[in-house]
């Protein structure tokens, strides 16, 4: 592999991804761990850059670190006595981290076997049409019938569902 | 195959139920909001009726499109439609009618809109996974029904053991998940397809290894292994089901269980037919490990629910037998999974159902609260007492031709040692299935003469899953044979 502006990018975007990853895990305070988890979301977002899914990058940004990230903080500082929690509540991590472990080696070779292969060229998926703009083949393939416009709209389905439950789960009792 | 026509009378009258069911649920929930308190007790009703409607509108109207795979592929080959499907979707259309007419009187659910939509959404969900051809479809159409579940399982807000078991559902749920949607991942990196068959191809084509394939599979494995509670995924089941509205455990431990199942035999037989060697030996383990520990834990249980729970465990036990008879190739395993989670179906919810009422009732979920059942209210202790030997599997209920289908599937793909299994753990399950037909039959109890008042929905649902028992124990030959035309349909 030689070394190209590329390699460098996706180098520095997969150290931030990795390093945010492991600060959300091994942080004491749940705070930190929350922050973290913003620098690897950001990271992860860089690597959709670099594979030419800008909309996908923006999304990430906008939904994951500007919604979900923000409120992971906002339940966290809203929630008594768990911003100044310093006590480790993984007592068992020592087994965690010797099965993470375990799974990095086994994952690590089924990768390095499939990328090596046979020297066969790696499948294409059958939509990627990669003359068009990246954002509008992604809508019109999420509109298509041919395609994905069954789960498309189940996925609809499953947010009116969610957000039904979540109003149902916070409501106040004395609105009953 | 190619996927780029569209046929859209096909498409949209395969879609038909998940059309209606959604219609359905806006419906459901414009009645809440219009209704005052006292009419909402029509809601359940109501519900029930448009989904036995919806289930007799699907089998009238859209049958199956004959012929190859390539016609039964629509939607861009997001599902299948076969006759698997159509007999599963049955199935769950089912579940959730019984479900909403044993949910009527329920306190603090009952009359709550809400509650009804949530149930059409899982229904939605577990009749996709039962059609779904596609990974995405697969993820999407599970999640649906899990996210649903685990609200539903936390419905009873202020309980306690209710918040307990949503939020275990959800943890454990969500954890096996993300394993199954790692496995999933990699086969899409494997092969570059989402679509099942298309994938089997991909791996066929000798360039992946072995390693990769089986590390996938296993990951996926796991994750269905979570949701039909097998050992040793089954950690969650006893405390979800019993803290769970008994309602709403009633449906997990069918709805939900009987799409797995459907999912979970359409996969492996179309991703991974290579790979069978390797998949029926861990199924066969863990199908003999899951009805033995089911059982076993099950024989000490003192709550009615729990014990149902570890029942319901070994019954997924049971029914796993038929998935490892796959390897005989004649179809005959998928029908005896199919019959056995058709009559499973009826079993559990009229099993819940009359839980429901004598919890109610006595105000406990103890066993030995259920007795002088028989003197309360003759007619509950019967509607009790069919569902229980059906799944002790003892004529004319249907669970004996459960059993018999599925040891004699097990004895045809020559694992004679799991049909021994099986039919020791029967043995050991009568025990305490029928202890608690005695408890309810030949224990004594002071408020004997406090008879059980049953409302009219209660009175359907359970005569309905009592008459489908002893029905199906009886002419169990046109269900069979349904089931055997899906089974024969999963191979090519």
């Amino acid at each position: 592999m030689e070394l190209t502006i590329e390699t460098l990018v996706f180098a520095i975007f997969s150290i931030i991804t990795l390093a945010g990853g492991l600060g959300v895990v091994l942080a004491r305070n749940l705070f930190r761990a929350a922050l973290m988890l913003l620098v690897s979301l950001f990271g992860v977002a860089g690597l959709f850059v670099l594979l030419a899914a800008p909309f996908l990058a923006a999304v990430q940004i906008l939904i994951y670190m500007g919604g979900i990230a923000i409120l992971i903080i906002f339940a966290v500082m809203l929630t008594r006595g768990m911003v100044r929690a310093h006590k480790v509540m993984n007592e068992q991590w020592d087994v965690a981290a010797f099965i993470a472990l375990v799974a990095f080696i086994v994952l690590l070779v089924v990768i390095i076997q499939v990328a090596q292969g046979d020297g066969a060229p790696l499948p294409q998926a059958p939509v990627a049409d990669v003359t068009a703009d990246p954002t509008v083949s992604l809508g019109a393939s999420l509109l298509d019938p041919a395609q994905y416009v069954l789960p498309f709209e189940v996925a609809s389905v499953l947010l009116v569902g969610a957000l039904i439950g979540a109003i149902y789960v916070a409501r106040d009792d004395e609105a009953e | 195959m190619d996927f780029q026509t569209v046929d859209w009378a096909a498409s949209l009258l395969a879609i038909l139920p998940e059309i209606l069911l959604t219609i359905l649920a806006v419906v459901v929930l414009a009645l809440d909001a219009i209704w005052p308190e006292s009419r909402r007790r029509k809601l359940g009703v109501i519900t029930a009726l448009a989904l036995f409607g919806i289930a007799l509108i699907m089998l009238i109207f859209s049958a199956p499109p004959e012929g190859e795979l390539a016609d039964q592929l629509l939607l861009g080959g997001m599902i299948r439609y076969d006759i698997l499907t159509q007999i599963f979707r049955t199935m769950v259309l089912i579940a959730s009618a019984l479900t909403c007419l044993i949910s009527v009187d329920f306190a603090r659910l009952g009359r709550r809109g809400e509650y009804y939509a949530l149930i059409i959404i899982a229904t939605i969900g577990a009749s996709l996974m039962s059609a779904s051809a596609d990974l995405i479809m697969a993820f999407v159409a599970l999640e649906t029904t899990s996210i649903s579940l685990y609200m539903l399982a936390g419905f009873l807000r202020g309980d306690e053991r209710s918040a307990e078991s949503g939020l275990k559902y959800f943890l454990f749920g969500a954890f096996a998940s993300a394993i199954m949607l790692y496995g999933l991942s990699l086969l899409y990196g494997f092969t570059g397809q989402t679509n099942i068959y298309l994938l089997a191809e991909g791996l066929t084509s000798g360039r992946i290894g072995d390693l990769p394939v089986l590390v996938a599979m296993i990951m996926i494995a796991v994750g269905f292994g979570f949701k039909v509670s097998v050992v040793p995924f089954h950690f969650w089941t006893p405390d979800v089901y019993e803290g769970a509205p008994t309602p709403i455990t009633a449906y997990i431990s069918v709805a939900s269980k009987a799409a797995s199942f459907a999912l979970l035999m359409r996969f492996f037989m179309a991703v991974f037919p290579s790979y069978d060697a390797v998949w029926v030996q861990m199924l066969a383990v863990s199908s003999a490990l899951t009805m033995t520990l089911g059982n076993v834990l099950a024989l000490a249980q003192k709550n009615i629910k729990r014990m149902l729970a570890y029942s319901s465990i070994a019954q997924a036990g049971y029914a796993l037998m038929g998935v490892v008879a796959i390897s005989a190739q004649n179809g005959a395993g998928m029908a005896a999974v199919t019959f056995y989670m058709f009559m499973y179906t009826l079993t559990n919810l009229g099993a819940f159902g009359v839980v429901v009422l004598t919890s109610r009732a006595t105000g406990s979920e103890a066993i030995a609260d259920m007795a002088g059942l028989s003197r309360r209210s003759p007619a509950l202790a019967l509607a009790m007492t069919v569902p229980l030997l059906s799944l002790g599997g003892i004529p004319p209920a249907a669970g004996f031709f459960g059993k018999f289908f599925l040891f004699n599937a097990a004895v045809d793909a020559n694992f004679v040692w799991l049909a021994l299994v099986g039919v020791i753990n029967a043995i050991v399950a009568l025990y305490y299935y029928l202890m608690v037909v005695k408890v309810m039959y030949v224990d004594r109890s002071a408020d004997e003469e406090k008879p059980i008042a049953i409302s009219a929905s209660y009175r359907w649902a359970l005569a309905l899953s009592a008459f489908g028992i002893l029905f199906l124990g009886v002419i169990a030959s046109p269900v069979y044979n349904w089931a055997l035309e899906a089974g024969r349909g999963l191979l090519f």
